[in-house]
């Protein structure tokens, strides 16, 4: 049993020294900015992956993390490392929200994609126009590098913290997938009504699954908060997000524990590697070409991979295996 | 002795079509009842509503003394009332053992004694062999073993089994027999739909006739296969003979 989690070990303590092998800036913010992803894309995978109800909004709970943590501290002086758990659970709140609004409402398919889509979009267009979010003008929260404040002299410390939330991510979809919500979120998705029939509350079950997936993707919020020190209403609720956190599982392997991890690294990583080798070609950088390589990756996913990379490699390691 | 399952009253109505009209049936504990009738009859729709997936316009359904008739579809399983759908719904991504286990979560949260459990239900219905198969890869018998384990997992007083043998040759049928009657042996009682008159006559203690949503005849195996409404409602002596025929058997 205890077996279950050392794959989760050993690629925390892969990630964990990378930081070691450079000192480039760049290569740390990316490395920083390339795991809160991943961290936003596990709190969507739960939802999505595990319980199959597919948002397009979750910029809507990633948001309302960014937003809190640094309003919390802009605006009521709030130590971060108790901005950081409270914008977590105002994520979750909003999150419980919406999944009582729509999920009560038997929203479902394309329908819930759509409705959290629009949350996400009314929330955008409110904390631009509103000048306690700083309006379009954004917030900034004041550089103060302290630990206590949870500014580090050194990027690689902010990274290991980024990282740390990503491993407690893992151990905790672990955890649910082999307890008895993780067997019943998954039974809601493969057939709500043959599930309702074995005694599942599909409703509740759908209402925790939401708010645990939103309280994750406002926690990796609340870090992009923390790591850029500033956030404009396009930045926090914009669709960027929505799409990433979507597209990571998708892409690394819907409702598995490593799928959002695997899938945000690869995507976010040939993405930069492309925006690199095409400005050095061209002489200048290309704009949207990031974007252009995550249509590539989901057409060729869709084709070739529907269970993503993870069932990929699963697949040639059976077939490698298989007795010629 | 009182009643297990206490139907009365219980309408339903889609538009115009009044699918299920004024039914009321007992079922009494520890017994395997049959529920009859020509295709369209209402059979599933009551099963739905017995079940508590649909809310029937008027009537009540009372499990165990109690009046459930307000209870979702979720409670009354916990309560113990299980069913299996005619069109067989299982989790097509998940193993036969991992779907069985989710019927077996509701009484055990640990997910050791659930996977213990799924495996016991699972080989007393004859999967053992496939537990590890994807559900999505069974034969059309298989799946309605499934249906039935499943079910069975979460330890129901009462068992609803929507037609659980059509679609099977005669060989799966004779097979299966053994198997529902030994569920009732250990305990729970059976209400079940079913084409198959032999199946019927040899499994049922009392049957229950329904035609054009009304309860029209209910008695022993034997009595219903003599009962001239019943003929009547399947339209023609052919029926008759295989009621008769099966009563023999
Ligand atoms: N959800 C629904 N909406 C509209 N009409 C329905 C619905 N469910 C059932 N019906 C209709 O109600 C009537 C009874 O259907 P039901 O499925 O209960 O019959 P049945 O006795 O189970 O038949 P069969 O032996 O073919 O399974 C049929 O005319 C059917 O078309
Ligand atoms: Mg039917």
């Amino acid at each position: 049993m205890r077996s279950s989690y050392l794959p989760i070990a050993i690629a925390v303590a892969v990630l964990a020294v990378l930081p070691l092998g450079t000192s480039s800036n760049t290569t740390l913010n990316f490395l920083s900015f390339a795991l809160i992803v991943a961290l936003a894309a596990q709190g969507w995978n739960i939802l999505g992956g595990y319980g199959g109800q597919f948002s397009f909004g979750h910029a809507a709970f990633f948001g309302t993390g960014a937003y809190g943590m640094a309003l919390l501290q802009v605006r009521f002086g709030i130590n971060p490392w108790l901005a950081l758990p409270l914008a977590t659970l105002m994520g979750a709140a909003v999150g419980a929200a919406i999944g009582a609004l729509s999920f009560r409402a038997r929203l479902r398919g394309s329908y819930f994609a759509l409705v959290t889509l629009a949350f996400a979009e009314v929330f955008r267009i409110l904390a631009n126009a509103w000048g306690f979010t700083g309006g379009a003008a954004g917030v900034l929260v004041p550089l103060r590098i302290e630990a206590a404040n949870m500014q580090f002299a050194d990027r690689a410390t902010f990274y290991w913290l980024v990282l740390a939330c990503v491993a407690a991510g893992l151990v905790l979809t672990q955890a649910m997938a082999r307890a008895r919500f993780g067997a019943w979120l998954v039974a809601v998705r493969e057939n709500e009504e043959a599930a309702r029939a074995l005694g599942v509350d599909s409703l509740a079950v759908k209402l925790r699954a939401i708010t645990l997936s939103s309280g994750i993707t406002a926690l990796a919020g609340g870090l992009y908060a923390q790591k850029f020190l500033y956030l404009d209403a396009g930045i926090a609720y914009g669709s960027w997000i929505s799409v990433e956190a979507l597209l990571a599982p998708i892409i690394g392997g819907l409702g598995t524990v490593f799928g959002p991890l695997v899938g945000a690294l690869v995507l976010l990583g040939l993405g930069e590697a492309t925006k690199i080798a095409l400005g050095h070609a061209l002489g200048g950088a290309v704009p949207g070409v990031d974007l252009v390589v995550f249509g590539v990756l989901l057409i060729l996913c869709v084709a070739f991979a529907p269970r993503g990379l993870l069932g990929l490699g699963a697949n040639v390691r059976r077939l490698l295996r298989r007795p010629v | 002795m009182s009643a297990l399952l206490q139907v009365r009253g219980v309408t339903m109505r889609f538009g115009g079509l009044v699918a299920v009209d004024d039914a009321a049936l007992d079922v009494a504990p520890g017994t395997i009842t049959g529920l009859i009738g020509p295709n369209g009859a209402g059979k599933t729709t009551l099963f739905t509503v017995i079940a508590g997936f649909q809310t029937a316009n008027a009537g009540s359904v009372a499990f165990a003394g109690e009046d459930v008739t307000a209870l979702p579809a979720h409670t009354r399983a916990l309560r113990g009332i299980a069913r299996t759908f005619q069109i067989v719904q299982p989790f097509a991504g998940l193993s036969v053992r991992e779907n069985i286990a989710v019927g077996a979560f509701l009484r055990h949260p640990s997910r050791g004694e659930a996977m213990a459990r799924a495996t016991a239900v699972g080989e007393a219905v004859g999967l053992g062999p496939l537990l590890d198969r994807p559900a999505g890869a069974l034969t059309v018998a298989g799946r309605k073993r499934l249906e039935m384990a499943r079910a069975l997992a979460t330890e129901p007083r009462l068992l609803l089994l929507d037609e659980v043998l059509a679609g099977l040759n005669p060989s799966e049928i004779r097979d299966m027999l053994p198997v529902v009657r030994r569920i009732r042996d250990d305990g729970v009682t059976i209400l079940m739909v079913e084409h198959v008159m032999q199946a019927v006559m040899s499994l049922c203690d009392t049957v229950h006739v329904i035609a054009q949503g009304r309860m029209i005849a209910h008695g022993t195996p034997a009595e219903i296969a003599r009962d001239p409404k019943v003929v009547e409602a399947y339209l023609g002596h052919g029926a008759a003979r295989r009621l008769a025929g099966g009563a023999d058997a």
